[in-house]
């Protein structure tokens, strides 16, 4: 370009340069990513509003009682959320108490102790363990879990644990396979990836200089993870137990397939029984529309969400408040 | 290369100078080799500590100075690939033998790191935790010792109304005083210093060279530093380390004032490194 160009001409030259992309084509570009943005928040929304609405006969009928009602009874038209919402929650924490120690465990392993050739098959065993769907887990926890847990599982622990007060309660009932406590082992080790592979990312983030300095002053392997790389993430890891609740309370198939589908409340550990998911799952083809049956799954899918959102919102609190402080 | 006879002459000399009541190495490293992997790090380190001395160690980045002082606690041996051949005695015992327990030798060499690292606890945790691996003392007894350790460091006056908040919320300073403590606290024979003051800003770096000096009453203090002023100021005894090998060692005094290798002064003159 001549170096000399008077001040008119080098605008118009500027001008011109801008012109085909600048004028037209940008603002297209953001309007699309605007329109992108903004589909999250309005499908969301719909979603909430539907299903909120959907099943808000039910909760006209009902009353607030419904949240806690644990009948459930098709034939009377008597329906209430108590025995799912229970349920739910219930072999979302067998699944946590279950997967807590493992993932501890998985994840220290494979950030301190494991070497260079074992650390990549298991991790990546880990993540293959998420890939597989739900559908596939339901199956297998049908067909080979549930039969060996009534064969060899169940018969012992009513014989010894049973007798036991107030304990006891929670080993109660035929040995039949199918129930909570299945439900919560499958659970177990369907989240048992997510919180791993979060577990496994936190430990990485404690700085190597302070496990150093905890082994210098003479503290063992043990002891620097019980007392320095723990507490370092802990708002962290507490997070990614939440997201793992979380992920436990919304499953669907693999737990359809093994809690036993009974709307029954039981404190027992193998009683059969249902949670919100499973309810809709089963139920859901044989409500028809508009009936009080239909509206009352609508506000059990309305509670989940609720349930969700709140246990999510919690745990991503939780991890972010960690990683940015 | 073998500097090993030099090399006691001059820490005799330079006990000498420091008038010293125990002039027994308190570690002798002998024929020292390691190797990250194959990078050989080391080259046949012979060298003495004097007990209750400074020593200090220099050397531009890389020339395995700070190598040398995690072989003391035996860090090293965290890292798989990492290993020593040689012998380092402290006390009759050989701190490269295989069957040694790094927990016990790590409690009577304690270390502080270049960056303050306190522990995510309270102040009082902080120093308590080393304590409870090794002894069982009660609450007076923990309390005393809390209290003994923060005096030493230097830093009970601006800890004592905050012994149970977080550690965290010290200033980089107090951090490193309180790393300082934590260190003493399970009452080590060595400490170690790796780069103390080198995330600090100068008046808690001057605070610490104080500390330095107050301890060495007790402790046999080993320092690495880049910073050559400090290694005049606080040492008695300067060591110089390149590409793996000790060049020299000697009084602070006579290396910085009258270095015998060219390599050494070179270094201290700033024509590299």
């Amino acid at each position: 370009m001549d170096a000399t160009l008077s001040g008119t001409e080098a605008t118009t030259a500027l001008k011109a340069a801008h012109k085909p992309t600048g004028r037209i084509s940008d603002p297209i570009f953001v309007g699309i990513l605007w329109g992108c943005g903004l589909l999250v928040l309005l499908l969301l929304g719909l979603i909430i509003a539907m299903l909120f609405e959907g099943g808000l006969p039910a909760l006209r009928e009902f009353g607030i009682s419904f949240l806690w009602s644990t009948s459930w009874n098709p034939v009377t038209e008597k329906f209430g959320a108590g025995v799912m919402v229970f349920g739910t929650v219930f072999s979302a924490v067998i699944a946590v108490i279950v997967a807590l120690p493992l993932s501890f465990g998985i994840a220290f392993f494979l950030t301190e102790i494991a070497a260079g050739p074992l650390r990549r098959p298991i991790g990546v065993a880990i993540q293959l363990l998420a890939a597989i769907p739900s559908i596939i887990y339901g199956m297998w926890g049908f067909f080979i879990v549930v039969p060996l847990i009534a064969a060899y599982v169940q018969p012992p622990l009513i014989e010894w644990l049973g007798p036991i007060p107030l304990l006891g309660a929670l080993f109660q009932g035929p040995p039949l396979g199918a129930g909570m406590l299945t439900a919560g082992l499958i659970l177990a080790l369907m989240i048992l990836p997510f919180i791993t592979a979060m577990f496994v990312e936190v430990l990485e983030s404690v700085p190597p200089m302070l496990k150093e300095s905890a082994y210098g002053v003479g503290a063992t392997t043990y002891e620097v993870y019980r007392n320095v790389s723990v507490p370092y993430g802990r708002t962290a890891m507490v997070g990614a137990v939440m997201l793992g609740l979380g992920r436990a309370l919304g499953e669907t198939m693999a737990v359809t397939f093994v809690i036993g589908n009974a709307t029954r409340m039981s404190a027992s550990l193998f009683a059969p029984g249902a949670t919100i998911a499973s309810t809709i799952a089963n139920e859901f083809p044989e409500a028809s529309i508009g009936s009080l049956k239909l509206q009352s799954l609508m506000q059990l899918g309305f509670i989940l969400f609720v349930i969700s959102f709140i246990v999510l919102a919690l745990s991503r609190m939780l991890v972010r408040s960690k990683l940015e402080g | 290369m073998n500097f090993a006879p030099e090399t006691s002459i001059d820490i005799a000399s330079a006990v000498n100078r420091a008038t010293a009541p125990s002039a027994e190495p308190k570690l002798k490293v002998d024929k020292l080799n390691f190797y990250y992997g194959d990078n050989h790090a080391l080259k046949n380190i012979n060298f003495e500590i004097p007990e209750k001395r400074v020593t200090a160690m220099i050397g531009p980045s890389g020339c395995g100075k700070s190598t040398l002082l995690r072989i003391f606690n035996r860090m090293y041996q965290l890292y798989p690939g990492q290993r020593a051949e040689g012998n380092i005695w402290f006390d009759g015992v050989d701190l490269l033998g295989k069957d040694l327990d790094s927990t016990v030798v790590r409690s009577r060499i304690g270390m502080v790191f270049q960056k303050p690292t306190p522990f995510p606890m309270s102040i009082y945790d902080n120093i308590a935790f080393g304590v409870k691996l090794h002894e069982s003392l009660n609450k007076a007894q923990m309390d005393e010792r809390v209290e003994w350790c923060l005096r030493k460091a230097a830093i009970w006056d601006e800890t004592k109304d905050r012994l149970h908040t977080s550690a965290l919320g010290m200033s980089g300073g107090q951090q490193q005083r309180l790393c300082i403590a934590r260190t003493i606290a399970v009452r080590p024979e060595v400490i170690l210093l790796d780069e103390p003051t080198s995330a600090l800003d100068p008046i808690s770096t001057s605070k610490i060279e104080d500390l330095i000096d107050e301890l060495k009453q007790e402790f046999t203090i080993v320092i690495v530093t880049h910073n050559m002023q400090q290694a005049a100021r606080c040492a008695d005894i300067t060591s110089f380390f390149y590409l793996g090998e000790l060049i020299e060692v000697a009084a602070s005094n006579e290396i910085f004032t009258n270095p015998r290798e060219a390599r050494t002064r070179d270094y201290i003159t700033g024509r590299f490194g």
